[in-house]
């Protein structure tokens, strides 16, 4: 079916890394790996790792994947990258020759985004990225096959870790303050100000700082925070907890940036394609395939739609700003180049959306809010000049980790109980409460004494308890 | 500036071999049957897959193993692109249930409703009845039950194990590969030279690796076994019973037995019926109907054929225990004795019952009775129940089945009294 040799495909290749090389891109080595579908299937199922631990949810991943594939309901990428050094690519066996340049392309983007944007900087070590996963593999199976643990312990544990690993720290480039650390600033803050006119004021009375709860300031990362205080936990409990963990964390700027990266990405294919001088046909079906990737998908939000436009505007605005542009955000301080460079290198989706799409763009991609009404979702809002920035502000709140619930744990404690209790910080938006009540029931597996979640539903704050007796709930004052 | 990009080529055998998720597939499999076994009581009062032969494949609808998180819920808002017609108010999709078919923007944070539509074939099915009953060993008396076929299957290989099971050549392997992978530096130029002296003669048949020259360097470099080398046969055992058993089917076919007892009476002997089967090899099937004398029939009149007149419970429990006496002697035939009847007796019968059945229970390895009465029937008319109450046999049960619902539970109630030692 393939209309090519991989020996064309090299060649490509070497004529696109020239062009990419001109445009400033800055990549890991790279590696390709042509696969069929069924090896396309089977990455999918592992986010894309060569090896990973085993656990039921990616066999449900595969057989999912699987029938929608044959039903011809989803088609398959026609790439996927990891974040490794050298990073790792697969290429569908039987795509035409310009779907394979397009995606080597688009690849290269991808790649240069890994290398340089500080969400993956900070949080991942891409040299270690396939022995990282090799390892944790090596692990949990050994695990399994320990005649004192086995499949079913095993399983027990990480389907509850699944159920809570979303639950940890969001900007990983922020470091974590260790509690001697935040003794130190607790006390710190205790102490009275400065005050040139305290003979007037008369001395503030000193309120002694509160620093033996644990934690003493709200944890995020709830598994850790389990692994670390729950003394009745074995060794490998501790260790599938902090593999479920490092896992997440690893996936977490993929989830932060997807808006930007398949933005970034599709950018540069555009332009490297073009620079290559494509004969006609070629040159057509890019067009094609180019738009077919690229269209907006009306109802809902295409991150490589959203994140070209907006890295197009970007350069745009940079290089020949209209003259209400200048009007309205002052003159461009950078040549458009340089912005985009520093543009990927400093921002995440959240602060990217917040800062580069404007109104003039939101408008023209016709972005509107809808709302559940009854059985229907209703458009209440659309990108005019009351709307839009309401708009934004929700786009912004579901992008990345916007849309997992922000929980914390507030107190180890609580009680003097050992009860665990979590606190979901409410911002308008409540918790569905089927998969609330059975994920708290996963940290009670794992915390061994009773978990209590403060939330609000409907307007109300609640509280929702599970203990031994099971799952209960009452409302709070 | 940039190493040279490499490029994987496809190879076929590659891909036939690697089917990495089968593993998880197989585990995920299992707990779709567990999810089976929790409807089970369900799927059992179907009418259509009592009776059907074993092949026969059914579908079975389920809901998908759900994988909770914490995630929001109903009243989220969100945000899409327009066709440039956006207006406020515009219907753009469905809440909840629908909320997939939205792509991207919303899928990834709404739970998913799947439902998987399972082909079970009626054997598995039974199976998985059957596991979901963890009953007490069943008693087996030693001449019942010879181990026929007991074998040893492998099956893989595991870091774990006993010594007697060491593989030694693949843990030799994993020496080597271990060697090579902390090689030192000089180590493996030491391999190359050794490799490239020998060369000349062996070239042919060892172009690349020269296994021996590493072997060679590892001797003089002294390099231990480590735990992490030790590589275990993995053995599974598989032990097969020869083993009879006899189900007894004892069923009143008088007047007062309607079409509607009679299909309950059916489903329950066809549970039992399957149910021993998975448990021993050879198992034999007796219909005996009663009405006021009984007889050894067939299974096709056994259930179609309607006779009249008045009953005699005894004459049917009698009618079992001259067929045991003649054929299968107890010490060699496991029995499972099962009536069912309206409780319709002749009064004048009742002791007559209650002996032959205590007779029938000290030999059978169970023995039960169902009474069939359809719901309301039960206030005006007379019940068996109240006699057999007096049958304190540990191995004797009486149900009550009011609806096909009642069967699974009354199933589980029998089977539960199973003498556990005699």
């Amino acid at each position: 079916m393939a209309n090519y040799e991989v020996s064309e495909l090299v060649d490509w290749d070497n004529r696109i890394r020239e062009k990419a090389a001109e445009f400033g891109l800055d990549w890991f080595p790279q590696e390709f790996e042509i696969c069929d579908h069924n090896g396309m299937l089977g990455y999918m199922a592992y986010s894309g790792m060569p090896s990973h631990y085993p656990h039921w949810s990616f066999g449900k991943a595969y057989e999912k994947l699987k029938t929608l594939y044959d039903y011809g309901v989803n088609g398959l990428p026609y790439e996927m990258v990891i974040n490794s050094n050298p990073a790792i690519a697969y290429l569908m066996r039987d795509n035409t020759l310009l779907l394979q340049i397009l995606t080597i392309a688009h690849v290269y983007g991808h790649n240069d985004f890994f290398k340089n944007n500080f969400t993956f900087k900070s949080a991942t070590r891409a040299e270690l990225t396939i022995e990282f996963f090799k390892a944790h593999a090596m692990r949990v199976r050994r695990y399994m096959e320990d005649p004192s643990i086995g499949v079913e312990k095993v399983e027990r544990i990480l389907d509850a870790a699944h159920a809570l690993s979303w639950q940890c720290r969001r900007n990983l480039a922020i470091r974590k303050l260790s509690h001697d650390e935040q003794v130190e600033r607790a006390i710190e803050g205790a102490q009275p100000r400065p005050d040139p006119f305290q003979r007037l004021h008369g001395r503030p009375e000193f309120k002694e700082p509160e620093t033996r709860k644990i934690p003493l300031e709200p944890d995020e990362d709830v598994l850790l925070f389990i692994r670390d205080h729950n003394p009745f936990l074995a060794e490998w409990e501790k260790d599938l907890l902090t593999i479920v963990d490092e896992e997440t964390k690893f996936f977490l700027p993929m989830m932060e940036t997807k808006i930007m990266n398949e933005g970034w990405a599709s950018y540069w294919h555009k332009k490297i394609v073009e620079a290559l001088d494509l004969e006609q046909g070629l040159r057509i079906e890019f067009i094609v395939r180019h738009n077919q990737v690229l269209r907006p998908m009306p109802g809902s939000i295409n991150p490589y739609h959203v994140g070209f436009k907006i890295w197009e505007d970007l350069y745009r605005r940079h290089t020949e700003p209209t003259p209400d542009e200048i009007k309205k955000y002052g003159a461009p301080s950078k040549n458009g180049k340089d912005k985009l460079f520093e543009v990927r290198e400093v921002e995440r989706d959240t602060s990217f959306l917040r800062r580069y799409l404007t109104e003039e763009l939101m408008r023209e991609m016709d972005m509107f809010q809808y709302e559940p009404r009854g059985d229907e979702l209703v458009i209440d809002k659309v990108s005019d000049e009351d709307g839009w920035k309401e708009i934004k502000e929700t786009l912004i709140k579901s992008v990345g980790t916007g849309s997992i619930p922000v929980i914390k744990v507030e107190d180890s404690d609580f009680g003097h109980n050992r009860t665990l209790y979590l606190k979901h910080y409410h911002d308008g938006r409540d918790l569905l409460l089927e998969y609330a009540e059975k994920s708290l029931a996963f940290a009670y597996r794992l915390w061994g004494r009773e978990c209590v979640l403060e939330t609000s539903l409907q307007s109300k704050r609640s509280l929702l308890c599970y203990n031994e007796r099971g799952f209960s709930m009452r409302a709070l004052k | 500036m940039n190493d040279d990009t490499i490029f994987r080529e496809y190879r076929p055998s590659d891909a036939e071999r690697s089917d990495r998720s089968a593993g998880d597939r197989l585990r995920h499999r299992e707990k779709v049957r567990e999810s089976i076994r929790e409807n089970i009581a369900d799927i059992i009062a179907e009418e259509s897959i009592i009776g059907k032969n074993k092949d026969k494949v059914i579908k079975v609808p389920l809901r998908g193993i759900k994988e909770y998180r914490f995630i929001y819920g109903e009243n989220t808002p969100g945000v899409g692109e327009g066709d440039g017609e956006a207006r406020p108010g515009q219907v753009v999709g469905k809440t909840g249930k629908d909320g997939q078919g939205k792509g991207d923007g919303r899928a990834g944070d709404r739970p998913g409703v799947d439902y998987y539509e399972t082909d079970v074939s009626l054997e598995e099915l039974i199976e998985i009845m059957f596991e979901d009953l963890e009953l007490p060993n069943l008693e087996r008396r030693a001449l019942r039950e010879i181990p026929s076929d007991r074998s040893t299957k492998r099956k893989g290989y595991r870091h774990v194990g006993i010594r007697v099971r060491l593989d030694k050549r693949r843990t030799a392997r994993q020496r080597v590969m271990r060697a090579l992978a902390t090689g030192r530096r000089e180590d493996l130029a030491q391999v190359e030279s050794t490799d490239e002296n020998q060369g000349a003669a062996e070239e042919e048949l060892q172009p690349q690796h020269a296994p021996g020259a590493v072997l060679q360097t590892l001797v003089k470099r002294r390099f231990p076994f480590h735990q992490d080398d030790l590589r275990y046969k993995h053995l599974e055992t598989d032990i097969r019973e020869d083993s009879n058993a006899v189900v007894i089917c004892i069923m009143d076919t008088s007047g007062s037995m309607d079409t509607m007892k009679k299909y309950l009476a059916r489903s329950f002997f066809f549970l039992l019926y399957q149910f021993i089967s998975t448990r021993y090899r050879n198992v034999e099937i007796v219909f005996i109907g009663h009405h006021t004398e009984a007889s050894e029939v067939t299974e096709e009149e056994f259930f179609h054929k309607g006779e009249s007149g008045g009953t005699f419970i005894s004459s049917g429990y009698q009618k079992a225990l001259d067929i045991i006496t003649e054929r299968y002697h107890p010490s060699l035939w496991n029995i499972y004795a099962f009536h069912c009847s309206d409780g319709d007796n002749f009064d004048s019968d009742n002791p007559a019952a209650l002996r032959t059945a205590k007779e029938l229970a000290e030999i059978c390895n169970l023995f039960g009775y169902g009474e069939i009465k359809p719901l309301g029937s039960r206030y005006y008319e007379s019940s068996m129940l109240n006699v057999f109450r007096r049958l304190d046999e540990p191995n004797f049960q009486a149900v009550l089945i009011e609806r096909k619902e009642d069967i699974w539970p009354s199933f589980k109630a029998f089977l539960s009294k199973d003498r556990v030692k005699e």
